[in-house]
């Protein structure tokens, strides 16, 4: 695991499990029910702050946000300004 | 652009895809008033049957009630049927004004204004209060209605895990930089039955320096020594800023809701929540008739006594009978099957043995926590109960989950 990939998977554990759930950077977060789109708030605010990037609202999909892996790949697109 | 070939052709298919995921709601048509007994046709075509209800939000049994009914009526003749506008032009009668203070008496409350319904309330009160120097930190199980407000409103939005007064804690520290914290959550959610610890929050809120928001539809009139709601019940009376209730539960189940408390906060909603603004007025015979439905509830405790009683002993016997219980401090009492398809077929069967009570699953609870929610009403009887009783565990029996563990029945059933 890469640095970026922990450190979101850090957070999504921190922000969105119980201490008995564990996921990998492909688990699927919210088309599987564990976390809402509602909640996933929080996680933008995250990294674009962690990152110093603005996630746009069109790109904040839940589909985009169903995995830390796909997370880890709209950051690394935005920083690299595609 | 006319409602041509292909539009329909995907809504169809929008359609065929909920039912095959198993999302497509079916009504039931019910043959009676609201009761504990009620005749219900389902399938849509057959004859209905009788059956005792273990799913409605008819907590006190008011919805029927005779006096309820009387009051109804003698409302009717008195003020008519309907206003025709909206409050702000020719909608408010005495009566309307009536209902908000005492409704303000009975939440113990500063004021309130009347919305047609608790969703309404939800919907707009956010909007009118808060802007984009704001954050509205929410419970993460908080009721659609609330989340719908908070997507109508342009300040922040952040949640803390259920219930979990740490994960709160760090969310009021995060966001000290802003204008208003605002705590946001149900009194009682209603999937689980259980109550948001207002004592905590209310202590969180004072050293964070935060204002409360409470959606206690599930709670007002019967939770509490007094059947206040979930204030009382922790004995915050007072310290809650906002408290958002329905008319269409306990207080008799016809319709309405309302947003009570901070005076200012009230005047506000009346300048410029968008659902108050442009909606018609509550129907003279509805606010009357709450009117005396809070009378009734300030006269006495029976019904609140009863509903205490009936949920204790419903407990209690699916406990012995070796079901699983969400822990609730409700008249809501979840029983816990984890698996969608066995909620549904235990519902089912329920149904079959003359029990009406609703499986919920994903996406209406979290996956893997299907369940039978029961909701108890003063209006049952003992025997209701008991004859709900022997239905439960006879099913129960056929699936052969009595007394069996969590770890055990997702063995036999999966998630
Ligand atoms: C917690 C909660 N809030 C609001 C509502 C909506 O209330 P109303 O039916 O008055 O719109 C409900 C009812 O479904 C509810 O359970």
């Amino acid at each position: 695991m890469d640095e970026m990939q922990k450190t979101i998977l850090d957070y999504v554990k921190r922000e969105y499990l119980e201490e008995d759930q564990e996921i990998t950077p492909d688990t699927p977060l919210i088309s599987s029910g564990i976390v809402d789109s509602f909640s996933m708030v929080s996680l933008k605010r995250f990294l674009e702050k962690k990152y110093n990037i603005v996630i746009p609202d069109d790109r904040a999909t839940p589909q985009a946000f169903d995995t830390v892996n796909k997370i880890c790949e709209l950051v690394r697109a935005i920083q690299e300004g595609r | 652009m006319a409602y041509n070939e292909a539009i329909k052709k995907a809504y169809q298919e929008e359609l065929a895809s909920l039912r095959a995921a198993g999302l497509y709601k079916e009504e039931r048509y019910i043959h009676t008033p609201q009761a504990a007994e009620i005749e219900v046709e389902f399938p849509a075509g057959t004859s209905p049957r009788k059956v005792i209800n273990f799913c409605s939000n008819n907590y006190l049994g008011l919805s029927s009630h005779p006096e309820v009914i009387k009051a109804a009526h003698e409302a009717l003749d008195r003020w008519g049927f309907g206003m025709s506008s909206v409050r702000f032009i020719c909608g408010t009668q005495d009566i309307h004004r009536e209902l908000e203070r005492r409704v303000s008496e009975f939440l113990g409350t500063e004021d309130t204004i009347l919305f047609s319904s608790c969703m309404d309330a939800n919907a707009g009160v956010f909007e009118a209060i808060l802007g984009e120097q704001d954050v509205m930190i929410a419970d993460r199980l908080v009721h659609a209605s609330i989340i719908d407000g908070m997507r109508l409103c342009k300040a922040q939005q952040d949640s803390y895990k259920h219930a979990n007064m740490e994960h709160l804690e760090e969310k009021l520290q995060e966001h000290q930089d802003k204008r208003i914290r605002m705590i946001i959550t149900d009194g009682v959610f209603s999937m689980d039955g259980d109550t948001a610890r207002l004592d905590e929050i209310v202590r969180l809120a004072e050293k964070y320096d935060a204002m409360v928001f409470i959606d206690d539809s599930h709670a007002t009139g019967y939770l509490g020594p007094t059947g206040r709601g979930t204030h009382e019940l922790y004995g915050v009376m007072g310290k809650i800023d906002i408290i958002t209730t329905t008319f269409g539960k306990a207080l008799g189940g016809a319709s309405g809701g309302c947003v009570s408390g901070r005076k200012e906060i009230v005047e506000l909603c009346r300048q410029k929540a968008r659902p108050y603004l442009f909606s018609n007025t509550l129907s003279p015979v509805i606010v009357a008739t709450t009117i005396k439905v809070i009378e009734l509830l300030s006269q006495t405790a029976d019904r609140r006594e009863k509903l205490l009683e009936n949920t204790a002993y419903w407990k209690k016997g699916l406990q012995e009978a070796g079901f699983i219980l969400k822990e609730s401090d409700t008249a809501i009492v979840p029983i816990m099957l984890y698996n969608a398809k066995l909620a549904q077929d235990f519902s089912r069967d329920l149904f079959e043995e003359g029990i009406y009570a609703i499986g919920f699953f994903f996406p209406v609870v979290p996956k893997g926590q299907a369940r039978i929610r029961t909701q108890i009403s003063a209006a049952h009887e003992r025997e209701h109960l008991d004859r709900g009783l022997e239905a439960f565990i006879k099913v129960g029996k056929k699936y052969n989950i009595l007394g069996k563990t969590k770890e055990e029945i997702i063995e036999m059933y999966g998630l």
